[in-house]
């Protein structure tokens, strides 16, 4: 099937924690060397499982960060505070540990360089995890498809990847809904359709627009998207809820 | 409770089919809507997950794992094989 990396049954696999990375208060990056990775795309997830002494079992999806030729696979994982998994993920791991995953996962929400552009990613908080895969990709690939990026999180030290997404090339804007530092030169405020309107190529150049983020977020810039012009097949959705998918 | 989507059960519906199905199509048999599983909406905070039909909100999913062996029941979407 189009989109699928490997096809073929998914198995659980043990992956070696190789490094922890924190990237803000609240997220940890997390380096892995999985015993047999098939390779992924850009925008695929995994399925992490931690399996408690008594046999208990959680698991839970988490966004590939690298891009599919990066040295490691990566993942970001959010502290949910009375989350079952995250906490676990952000605060206990260490490197040298073993994570149980399967993957990769998914073939609607990646982009490749087949696919064209523009490419228009908007972003809401952790949202941004598949995005960094993306614009790895894109950096590495034909610059000549204009990349653009809307990323929208609460304050200033929220935004991840803030200084490698501001290096990669792409025209990355930002925006901040609470508060925003002085001599801030980014947006302020929510993701509405005045900022969509300004930001979104127009629908004449039928951008491909990819939205992640809480459902509350893509509902809201997705119908925006809509009501905005853009033809609903040309806009890809991915929402995670308070599970930390 | 909010829902997420058909990207959330990604990983039961690969290791139950043998490939990736969040591109598949299918209708949902109560109201006929067509929809890619990928935009499906999901409730997953019980042990197993739910699957709605964005356009008249009938369950066309379930999907539900134990100790490693995924069970689906899709007689509310009418899966269209490619």
């Amino acid at each position: 099937m189009a989109g699928a990396a490997v096809p073929g049954r998914l198995r659980w696999q043990s992956a070696t924690v190789l490094e922890l990375v924190d990237e803000t208060p609240q997220c940890r990056t997390i380096a892995l060397a999985p015993a047999d990775w098939p390779g992924h795309l850009a925008g695929q997830h995994v399925d992490v499982r931690l399996t408690a002494e008594d046999g208990y079992q959680a698991q839970r999806s988490y966004s590939i960060a690298s891009a599919p030729g990066d040295d490691a696979l990566r993942l970001t994982v959010e502290r949910i505070d009375d989350g079952e998994v995250s906490p676990y993920l952000a605060d206990e791991l260490r490197p040298g540990d073993e994570l149980e995953l399967r993957g990769p996962i998914g073939g609607y929400f990646v982009w490749e360089e087949r696919l064209g552009g523009p490419l228009m990613l908007v972003a809401g908080g952790s949202g941004i995890v598949p995005f960094r895969a993306m614009l790895r990709h894109w950096a590495g690939g034909d610059r000549s498809i204009p990349a653009r990026l809307l990323y929208s999180a609460r304050t200033l030290e929220d935004l991840i990847y803030r200084q490698e997404l501001a290096e990669l090339g792409a025209d990355v804007r930002f925006t901040l809904t609470r508060e925003a530092p002085g001599g801030w030169d980014g947006h302020h405020g929510r993701i509405d359709r005045a900022l969509l309107t300004e930001v979104v190529w127009p629908p004449a150049e039928r951008p491909l627009v990819y939205v992640c983020g809480p459902s509350g977020f893509v509902e809201a810039a997705a119908q925006g998207l809509v009501d905005t012009g853009h033809q609903p097949g040309r806009i890809r959705t991915e929402r995670f809820g308070p599970t930390g998918t | 409770m909010e829902a997420v989507d058909g990207n959330a059960i990604a990983g039961q519906l690969h290791q139950h089919f043998g490939t990736d199905m969040t591109t598949a199509r299918g209708a949902c048999a109560h109201c006929g809507a067509r929809a890619m599983i990928a935009e499906l909406a999901v409730y997953n905070q019980a042990p197993g997950a739910v699957a709605r039909c964005r356009a008249c909100g009938s369950v066309v999913m379930v999907v539900v794992e134990i100790h490693g062996t995924t069970g689906v029941n899709y007689a509310g979407f009418h899966l269209e094989r490619t």
